[in-house]
């Protein structure tokens, strides 16, 4: 194959999972790196470097349509960055010594519990309105707008979600995903936040940790331009339309679809990982 | 003597709004240039083999900043979609100081700390990474 076929190849790919990506409110990011080494054949890092880029590129685009409905918390969402910041450089360095065949399997955990969380309705939980102490010393309670005005609610479990995201931002730089799902479980299960506020304020906070390992990542020179451009292109257009379109589509039965590709490639990298064939 | 008095606010939605906005830019921008020096890496590389099967690593030039920016005034291709996707990486980043800014307005000495923290960890990752 020359650059060019790849680029193209790259290109369509990333963006039906972009398309796929926005309009499940899954994220194409989980799909980016098994697509590139088992459809591609391209290395893992050059995967992971390029997947991190896109994944950036799909959180800033959508800040401005989510900053407009005004459900995002920037005061839990930075608190939380220091975890995810954090975890995520710490998993920059870990990447250099974690063998291929471990990342695999790992990847294959990741994908096969995003599967399993698609497809388990969401339950809204009821909303804590009395203070809890982290919360109040830090300012943490806000308060959304909903069809029946604006909704007051108070934050919990602030050093467990804390602790929770410092894993996000590991996973985040070991795989180059956003791990959204685990950011949204910390916010939206265990720290009480709505559910919306929690989605908005992931997105938020899923660029900024891939920032931090995106940096370690372009000094490494796990980040080439060949490979990166198609991809973040081709999600970036494909996010863009899937928002577009969001309203006119039926997320139900895409969400199958979606989740039977993730299960898929859940197998194939677990297989590839306990063989050692990556 | 009165208590405190409340530190002038300036909306949290109003700056985050502006912030949305900006950010929305900066992905176009970076995404213009990325485009751009693609075309050209297709029309000057485009039937070279592709390999990337087995990691080699990027050279040196196009893993540092200056090197980027340096090569890509030089109308280098690869350096051309390098420089579009350090903007890119630069977004979220430019999204953490304004929102230090606006703590900063807002005279909320906590959330400057904690934003300060995080900004730091950023350009710790983006200017020296991790030998």
């Amino acid at each position: 194959m020359t650059v060019l076929t790849l680029a193209l190849f790259v290109a369509g790919g990333s963006f039906c999972a972009g398309l796929l990506g926005a309009l499940t409110g899954l994220g194409g990011g989980i799909v980016v790196v098994p697509m590139l080494t088992l459809l591609f054949h391209v290395d893992l890092r050059y995967a992971v470097g390029a997947s991190l880029v896109s994944v950036i590129a799909t959180s800033s685009g959508a800040a401005a349509a989510y900053v407009r409905e005004g459900f995002t918390n920037v005061r839990v969402g930075i608190l939380l960055e220091v975890a995810t910041t954090v975890g995520a450089l710490i998993g920059a360095a870990l990447a250099g010594f974690t063998p291929t065949s471990a990342l695999a399997v790992l990847f294959g955990v990741v994908l096969l519990y995003t599967a399993i969380r698609s497809l388990r309705p969401r339950v809204e939980h009821t909303l804590l309105t009395t203070p809890d102490a982290w919360s109040s010393r830090l300012r943490l309670d806000s308060d959304y707008p909903t069809p029946g005005g604006r909704q007051a609610y108070s934050v919990r479990r602030v050093p467990a979600g804390f602790g929770i995201m410092f894993g996000a931002g590991v996973l985040s730089a070991l795989l180059g995903i956003g791990s959204g799902i685990l950011k949204v479980l910390a916010m939206d299960q265990v720290m009480g936040l709505p559910f919306k506020v929690s989605t908005t304020t992931s997105n938020f906070m899923i660029g900024v940790t891939a920032a931090a390992s995106a940096g370690v990542y372009l000094h490494r020179g796990y980040i080439d331009p060949a490979i990166a451009f198609p991809v973040m292109l081709g999600v970036l257009c494909g996010a863009l339309l899937g928002a577009r379109i969001l309203t006119r589509a039926n997320p139900e039965w895409l969400r199958k679809v979606f989740t039977g590709i993730v299960v898929v490639m859940a197998i194939e990298m677990l297989y590839k990982g306990f063989t050692g064939s990556l | 003597m009165t208590e405190h008095a409340p530190p002038p606010r300036v909306s949290d939605d109003a700056v985050e709004q502006f912030i949305g906005r900006l950010l929305q830019i900066g992905v176009l921008v970076a995404a213009a240039v990325t485009l751009a020096g693609g075309i050209l890496l297709v029309a000057q590389h485009g039937r070279s083999p592709a390999d990337y099967g087995t990691f080699r690593g990027e050279p040196y030039y196009l893993r540092s900043l200056s090197g980027v920016l340096r090569a890509a005034l030089s109308m280098d291709s690869r350096a051309i979609v390098q420089l579009g996707l350090v903007m890119l990486i630069a977004t979220p980043i430019a999204r953490v100081a304004f929102t230090l800014i606006a703590f900063a307005l807002q005279r909320d000495r906590v959330y400057v700390g904690v934003t300060l923290l995080v900004l730091a960890l950023l350009l710790f990752g983006l200017f020296f990474g991790i030998a």
